[in-house]
Order: C-alpha cells, then sequence, then structure tokens
C-alpha cells in the first residue's frame, strides 16, 4: 500500500480558454489533515472533482489511494466520502433518512448501520432531532450532517470542500472541532479546501497553497511561516510616541513598525538580537512591559504569496 | 447492482412520499378516487368490459410518471444533491435504472391501485350481483401495456430531465412531447386520405384483441429499449457536474 493517500503528477484540466489547474503536483501523506488553500477561483473544487474521478484531466495524471483518478474512479469513489461545495442532502427527508440513505448505498449492513449512524449524530448533537426534515434546519447543522454522511461508512479518505463557508464564527468553530475530533479518531486523510486561513493553522499538519490552478507552496504551517513569513517582535508595553518609532525605523535590521493599542510590531530583516532594539526604545522614553518572538501569521504568508504571483 | 438500484428506488420513493400537494400522498389519493371511484362509477360495466380501455389505461401511467420524472435529474441539479450522488459509489447504470424504476413503480403503482379500485366499484355499483371481472386477454395487456407505458415516459423523462436545467423546463419539455404524441396520431389519421383510413380501420376490425395488445406490447417495448439506450450514452458525470 502506498504512503501517499493522493499523489497528482502535471495534473492539468482546461475549460475552454480558461486552465483552472496548471500542471499540479501533489503529495499528500495518509493519516493527515491536508489543507488546500487558495482564493475564490483558484481550482480548489475543480482539484477535488478531478481526485474524485468526476472530471477528467485535459493532462497529466492522479492517484488517489492507489487508484488511478481515470481508469478507477469507481474504486476510488468506493473508499472516500465528501462534503463537496454544496452540503448535497435531501431537504424533505429527515437527517436519518439522508444517512440511512448513503449507508445503504455502501452497503453497510442495518444493524451497523443504525449503530453508526446513532454514534455519529449523538457526537455532533443532532440525535435527539434525527426526524426533523433537514430543511428547516440551519446551514451550521446542515453542514454538522454532511460531515456525519461523508464519514458514515468510515472511508480512508475526505474530501471537504470550504466546509464552514457561510457559517458564523461561532458555527464554524464548533464544526471546525467536531470534523478534527471525528477525524483524529477515527484516522482518516482529510483533503480540505478553505480560504479561511485560521482554519488551516489550526487544523492542517500541511498544507498547500494555490493561485489560479498553480501550485506556489507545500509545507507545514511552521514551515511555510518561516519560508516565506519575515521574523517579527510583539513588544507590549506604554509610550510609544513618534519618536520611539522613528528610533526605531532608523536602525538597519528593521523593516517595519507598526503601532496597534498599546503593542508595536517590528518586522525584521533576518534572525537578529531583539536586545538592542529593547534598549533603544527604553531610552527614548518607552515602558516595555513584555517582548515576543514569532512570525507572520499563516494569512500574511498567504497574502504575501498571493501579492508575489501578481 | 440490484441492490444499488433498489437503494435509489427507496430513496426516490422516501421524496416522493415527502411531497406535500398534488404530488404527494394527498395526490395520490385523488387520482385513485377519480380513476378508482369517479369514472367508474360514470361509465359502469364498459369500464370492466369495453376493449377501449386497453388504450385509456396505457395513456394513464404516461401521464402519472410525467408528473414525477422531470425531478429525476434537473431536480437533484437544482437542489445542489446531484454532485454528492455522483461522487459516491454507485455506478452510472444503478443512478439510471434507479430513477427510471422509481418513476415506473409510481406510474404503474397507481394505475393498478385505481385498476383493482375500479373493479371494486363497478361490481359494488353496477354488478348486480354479479361478479364482473376484466377478460383475461384485456386484464394482462392492461397491466402489461400499462407497465410499458410507465417504462416510456419513465425512459423519455429522464433523457429530457439529463439535461434540463431546471425541473420546470423538463416538466414542461415532457408535457409538450406527450400531447404530440396524442394529437399527432389523432389528427394524422384524420388527414389520410379516405381510401387509407377505410383500410386502416378494415385492418383493426380485422385483428382480435390479442394480436392489437401483441403489436402494441411489441412497439412499445422497442421503445422502451431504444429510450434506455440513448439515456445510458448520454449520462455522463462530468457533464451533469458541468452543466
Amino acid at each position: 500500500m502506498t504512503d501517499c493517500a493522493i499523489r497528482t503528477d502535471n495534473l492539468t484540466r482546461d475549460f475552454d480558454t480558461v486552465r483552472a489547474v496548471h500542471h499540479l503536483a501533489l503529495e499528500v501523506p495518509r493519516g493527515m489533515i491536508f489543507g488546500f488553500l487558495g482564493p475564490n477561483g483558484a481550482g480548489k473544487t475543480t482539484t477535488i472533482r478531478l481526485l474524485l474521478g468526476l472530471l477528467e484531466p485535459t493532462e497529466g495524471r492522479a492517484e488517489v489511494l492507489g487508484f488511478d483518478t481515470q481508469t478507477q474512479a469507481d474504486e476510488i469513489r468506493c473508499r472516500t466520502g465528501a462534503l463537496l461545495e454544496h452540503s448535497g442532502l435531501y431537504q424533505r427527508l429527515s437527517a436519518e433518512d439522508n444517512l440511512e440513505f448513503y449507508g445503504r448505498i455502501w452497503h453497510m449492513p442495518a444493524n451497523t448501520r443504525q449503530t453508526r449512524i446513532k454514534e455519529l449524530l449523538i457526537h455532533l448533537g443532532l440525535w435527539e432531532r434525527r426526524k426533523e426534515r433537514v430543511g428547516t434546519w440551519s446551514r451550521g447543522m446542515k453542514q454538522k450532517l454532511a460531515i456525519a454522511r461523508a464519514l458514515l461508512h468510515r472511508p480512508p479518505l475526505i474530501f471537504l470542500d470550504e466546509p464552514t463557508a457561510g457559517l458564523d464564527p461561532i458555527a464554524a468553530a464548533a464544526l471546525r472541532e467536531d470534523f478534527a475530533t471525528l477525524a483524529a479518531r477515527e484516522g482518516v486523510t482529510v483533503f480540505l479546501t478553505t480560504h479561511n486561513l485560521s482554519e488551516a493553522e489550526k487544523l492542517c499538519r500541511l498544507v498547500g497553497v494555490i493561485r489560479q490552478g498553480q501550485l506556489l507552496t507545500v509545507g507545514s504551517p511552521d514551515q511555510l511561516r518561516a519560508k516565506q513569513g519575515t521574523p517579527r517582535v510583539e513588544i507590549l508595553g506604554r509610550g510609544f510616541s513618534e519618536t520611539v518609532m522613528a528610533s526605531l525605523r532608523a536602525r538597519p535590521e528593521v523593516v517595519k513598525v507598526e503601532q496597534r493599542d498599546n503593542r508595536m510590531l517590528i518586522d525584521l530583516r533576518g534572525a537578529v538580537d531583539t536586545a538592542p532594539l529593547v534598549g533603544l526604545m527604553v531610552s527614548a522614553g518607552a515602558q516595555v512591559e513584555e517582548v515576543r518572538r514569532g512570525n507572520a501569521s499563516l494569512e500574511e504568508v498567504f497574502l504575501t504569496l498571493m501579492e508575489e504571483e501578481k | 447492482m440490484i441492490a444499488d438500484i433498489g437503494v435509489v428506488i427507496w430513496k426516490e420513493w422516501k421524496e416522493i412520499l415527502s411531497w406535500e400537494g398534488s404530488r404527494g400522498k394527498v395526490g395520490i389519493l385523488i387520482v385513485v378516487g377519480l380513476l378508482g371511484i369517479f369514472l367508474p362509477l360514470q361509465m359502469g360495466r364498459a369500464w370492466v368490459e369495453s376493449p377501449m380501455m386497453l388504450a385509456y389505461w396505457t395513456w394513464v401511467p404516461l401521464f402519472l410518471v410525467t408528473s414525477v420524472v422531470a425531478d429525476s435529474f434537473a431536480g437533484e441539479r437544482e437542489r445542489h444533491t446531484l454532485e454528492t450522488l455522483l461522487a459516491s459509489r454507485l455506478s452510472d447504470r444503478a443512478i439510471l435504472f434507479g430513477k427510471v424504476g422509481a418513476a415506473v413503480g409510481y406510474g404503474a403503482s397507481i394505475t393498478w391501485l385505481s385498476l383493482l379500485v375500479g373493479l371494486v366499484t363497478t361490481n359494488l355499483a353496477h354488478g348486480k350481483g354479479k361478479l364482473l371481472l376484466y377478460p383475461v386477454t384485456m386484464g394482462l395487456g392492461i397491466v402489461g401495456l400499462s407497465l410499458l407505458g410507465a417504462g416510456l415516459a419513465a425512459s423519455a423523462g429522464c433523457l429530457v430531465s439529463l439535461r434540463a436545467a431546471t425541473a420546470r423546463q423538463a416538466q414542461q419539455t415532457l408535457s409538450i412531447a406527450i400531447m404530440v404524441l396524442l394529437f399527432v396520431p389523432t389528427f394524422g389519421t384524420r388527414a389520410l386520405p379516405e381510401e387509407w383510413k377505410a383500410r386502416l380501420l378494415e385492418t383493426f376490425m380485422a385483428m382480435d384483441i390479442t394480436g392489437l395488445v401483441v403489436i402494441a406490447v411489441v412497439i412499445l417495448t422497442v421503445l422502451n429499449v431504444g429510450l434506455l439506450v440513448v439515456a445510458m450514452t448520454r449520462f455522463r458525470r462530468a457533464q451533469l457536474i458541468l452543466q
């Protein structure tokens, strides 16, 4: 059995004159949450459709769980679960019937099916409302149910296409926690597309960034921050006057200085010693309470990548 | 594959029965009431004995099936459930045959239920102490032709629904097709020269019911198979997703 859940080689898909996926070369190891980041129209959904064998590539090839997407798409679909762009739930059916239908599709024996449906609905807090028509539910509840459907037959790989899109922050956080817990408990590989960068940062061990169909970079969030992000010092305190800021800007190792309330953010040129900077600030009249070192957030890395590629 | 077809039929029926209004349970009761009680009361013994009922019961499932089959693919596309269904392990044929099977089951079962209720009504209202039954050839003919009529509408409906943007559009296209099927033979035969009409009538009069049923079964079977084959060749996952 291959160590990679997903492997693409030169994968390309054109729609008339538009190249939606551009020579994509990607490897996703088994058993992890992989974040596929990109702005709207970057080619994330098309990539999922190609990986599920729902679309044929214009060029190149892809393997999912060791199966070729063009010649063994049925095998792939037998072994994967998916929450695609839309939840895909039957609004006039109850939550239980929606899961019952997909359980039957995957030939789960009746007893196993019932037990599994109960287990998932209880975990997601939907058991009490299982008889209700899905059409009457909130978007957050529907997304939870769609995740339960994707995990129902215990697939080794699931595709989640922007699962928290359109949810309020509280519902999104709850859903994130739910599928992270379930994925970890069941040891599944998750291919998660999102443009929510904090979501990717919290959940993913590996992320790939795509823009206009092209893969820009792949790595763990820490690696990307180290590779792309600027070293940064965050200083908490008071008295961050114009004099303090001007003296910092005059230093050659300082790239940028920004003040946010009682915080001073200083972007540095490389890994430099921060003690002289703190000393300089104190001598210029600032009162320093705390000094934190770190890199830029994944969001800043992402924005930098998008800017570089323009 | 049979099990997979059964699963799709199970889901389709669940959805049909969950409909509110004229297409749901209330609609079924109205149809059965009309075809099984009201019309037999109006027509009397002819409801059971007239050979014209063969043609009637072939048309009934066509209308019944048309009301649900337009929704088969176009409705799923409209409600954004189609892509998830296509991303499941179901084969193309299981999905297509399941949709066709569900529509045929809907049309044929309501037709047969109406047939049965109609028989009871006719006996109660017009039996005068005697048990009225459909003649064997006619009874078998009605069952077979109604099934084939339902199949014809279901195959054509799925074919139209595969391409239609919305269920409403599919429904309109199907309604027009049925009107054409109904009116072209009616007005077409009127337009024929008198000599041809006389010869045609003579040919029909010379045939017995069995002969007519066999000819109708052959024609409907060929049309059913032809439409199913076309629907199978038109079923393309990529196209269904991108439409």
